[in-house]
């Protein structure tokens, strides 16, 4: 691992810090049920989402699937825009029209979410494809979950990838449950997915995914070599979802996996690990903390007060949009 | 050269052609695109003018790849997508349907746009069966965010083909293999046939024949037999699906009195159910006798000629048809004796 400033570790702790507290404001304010759509948090999973997304320029495209909040968030997506998009209202990032599963910002390059498991996978190595075809050193992230290694269209999408040596680092987070369903029900014993990625060509990886400074070292390389015209690469990370699959709530006592399991993951925190070193380390201290939680406590709330605050789309609106002028 | 005659075929690789000079965003891929046979002849000689990065043959992935193309257009490209059988792209329906056709709408109009061809090849006859000629246009014609284009002559099929190249939404292109190598008067250069009008192919009082694709050149020598017995059909081709010309359809009808629909694809649940739906929800008071839809049975496509004769609809069908709106028996005979009824012209030997 090389070393690594002390401002840039602040950056990857505030970074995952911010996306735990407005995960965490948004389940506590989905029980007013003012939020009416589904939410897919990714508390537990924030280390990813920083850890890549640091290694990103503003013209890098990331391209996600329906728990995206943390990638929207950490390529730079803008927050009032997503809260009022949760709040259907006609600010949202969609106008209303996507909800929480379809976030954009493409001022950001972040290309757009979608709810089908997988589907932007394709779409990020077509990204990929044109900016080759146009002349730019652009990298392309492509974010899913190990779920998507079960669809068809992973496997298409990598063998494209890597018959045209596209520029995609594809980043599977691996969280062990699709749904409700395990891994073990889902995929063979003793088959890994970056064995799959590596049988379609592709230089693959697998890590830590809840230390966000192997994520980080990892996805900066796996980056530069794709962007640089090393073909596409393959990262899975290891993680965990703490909450439901889907809404604001813990659901351990529905049995589909056990409190233990969920109590050593949630012990490898992503964010008090990293805290407890620097910490140790002297890079943050107590009232450092402090500070950066209000500066995100207040960045929420003002985004929560300008979501609740916009205004509903116009009725009107229904029938526009439907085609691009 | 205002006489110059090309085919349906001909006519479509010069539109891509011209595009492709125009704007170096539009490029082009598919199984088979750069073969020797070149879909067709759609696209025979356009990587040799373009290179393999704009013109390339693809994985035989039709899900990713339709995908793959969505996402360059996502990132300022105009991809044209080619599959030589509908039915293939039947595996692609989760990206056009979930992803391309919403695209737009479902990120507020800020998601970028998202122009995009995809070319799907019809047909009937030479024992294609169930699974190669599948004429499935309304399923695309009934999702919003999708264009659908069905040209019948080669006038349309380039100036068509233009405007779907240069819209920005994705445009679902259906041209029919039993047209690919009919001629017709085609102009040089670029020009456009604007997405969603209908064209009156021949103008009568008595009968409204609105006809999809092939179906058109069936109608057309149906009101010629019609004429002989001294009813006037009105042919009005559709060419656009959606969106669909409903004035255009109304008028005709306003003026007949009576509508017969003469589709490619499955009667039931088809585009004759939508034109006859419009028909009666709109100029119900100005129809003169009950519509009248010719489509294929509910069967799916059977190979075997044996049985293609009976599934497939001709032009003696749609005589039939229009004989009874004004109380004639169904005996008016198309002469078409000469030709089997599995293949286009007596020029064709299989396969497709």
């Amino acid at each position: 691992m090389s070393p690594m400033d002390a401002a840039l570790l602040r950056q990857l702790y505030f970074g995952m810090l911010r996306i735990r507290i407005i995960e965490e404001r948004i389940a506590e304010l989905y029980y007013e049920q003012e939020m009416r759509c589904p939410v897919h948090l990714c508390i537990g999973q924030e280390a990813v989402s920083v850890g890549v997304c640091e290694n990103l320029s503003v013209d890098d495209y990331v391209m996600s699937g329906h728990r995206s909040h943390g990638h929207y968030l950490a390529k730079g997506g803008d927050l009032p825009a997503m809260m009022a998009e949760m709040y259907g209202k006609v600010t949202g990032c969609c106008q209303g029209r996507g909800g929480s599963m379809h976030l954009l910002d493409r001022s950001v390059g972040f290309l757009g979410a979608t709810a089908i498991v997988g589907s932007t996978i394709p779409m990020s190595v077509g990204a990929a494809r044109a900016s080759v075809m146009k002349g730019e050193a652009r990298a392309v992230v492509s974010f899913f979950g190990e779920a998507a290694c079960e669809e068809g269209v992973f496997h298409e999408s990598l063998n494209f990838a890597a018959l045209e040596r596209l520029p995609v680092v594809f980043v599977c987070e691996n969280n062990l449950y699709s749904v409700y369903s395990p891994l073990g029900v889902r995929q063979p014993e003793g088959q890994s997915v970056i064995g799959l990625a590596r049988g379609h060509g592709i230089e693959s990886y697998e890590a830590d995914g809840n230390d966000v400074v192997e994520v980080y070292n990892l996805s900066r390389r796996l980056i530069q070599e794709a962007r640089g015209g090393g073909g596409p690469r393959f990262v899975e990370f290891k993680t965990y979802r703490w909450r439901e699959h889907c809404g604001p709530a813990y659901d351990n006592e529905l049995g589909y996996r056990t409190e233990v399991e969920f109590q050593q993951w949630k012990a490898r925190c992503p964010i008090e690990g990293l805290e407890t070193r620097l910490l140790e380390e002297g890079i943050l201290s107590p009232p450092g903390i402090g500070r950066m939680r209000s500066q995100v406590g207040e960045e929420i709330e003002d985004a929560v007060v300008y979501a609740k605050q916009s205004s509903f789309p116009d009725e009107r609106s229904l029938m526009e949009d439907v085609y691009a002028p | 050269m205002p006489d110059r005659e090309i085919t349906f075929a001909q006519a479509v690789r010069e539109a891509t052609d011209l595009c492709m000079a125009e704007d170096p965003t539009v490029y082009l891929m598919g199984l088979g695109v750069p073969d020797p046979k070149g879909v067709f002849g759609t696209t025979l000689g356009l990587q040799e003018k373009y290179g393999p990065d704009r013109v390339f043959d693809v994985p035989t992935s039709e899900n990713a790849m339709t995908g793959v193309a969505v996402g360059s257009a996502l990132a300022g490209m105009r991809p044209i997508l080619v599959h030589q059988r509908l039915d293939f792209a039947l595996l692609s329906m989760e990206q056009i349907v979930n992803q391309a056709a919403n695209w737009h709408y479902m990120f507020g109009g800020r998601g970028g746009n998202l122009p995009l061809v995809i070319r799907l090849v019809v047909g009937r006859g030479w024992g294609q069966g169930p699974q190669h000629s599948q004429s499935l246009q309304a399923w695309f014609a009934h999702v919003p965010g999708l264009k659908v284009v069905m040209p019948t002559v080669p006038y349309d099929a380039k100036g068509l083909l233009i405007a779907s190249i240069q819209d920005n939404n994705p445009v679902i292109f259906i041209e029919h293999r039993w047209l690919h190598n009919v001629k017709g008067h085609v102009p040089e250069g670029a020009y456009r046939v604007p997405l969603g009008a209908a064209r009156v192919v021949r103008e009568g009082n008595d009968v409204t024949i609105a006809s999809t694709s092939y179906m058109t050149l069936e109608a057309l020598q149906a009101a010629e037999v019609l004429s002989e017995d001294g009813i006037e059909a009105e042919v009005l081709d559709i060419r656009t699906l959606r969106p669909l010309d409903q004035e255009a359809i109304l008028n005709s009808v306003v003026k007949t009195g009576r509508l017969i629909v003469a589709d490619t694809g499955w009667k039931s649940f088809g585009i004759g159910a939508e034109v006859v739906a419009l028909t009666a929800e709109r100029a119900f008071a100005m129809l003169k006798h009950p519509p009248h839809r010719i489509g294929l049975p509910d069967c799916p496509s059977p190979s075997t000629p044996a049985l293609a004769n009976r599934f497939y609809p001709r032009a003696t069908e749609i005589v039939s048809a229009g004989r009874a709106m004004f109380g004639l028996r169904p005996t008016g005979i198309v002469e078409e004796a000469s030709v089997p009824e599995d293949i286009p012209d007596p020029s064709f030997a299989g396969p497709f």
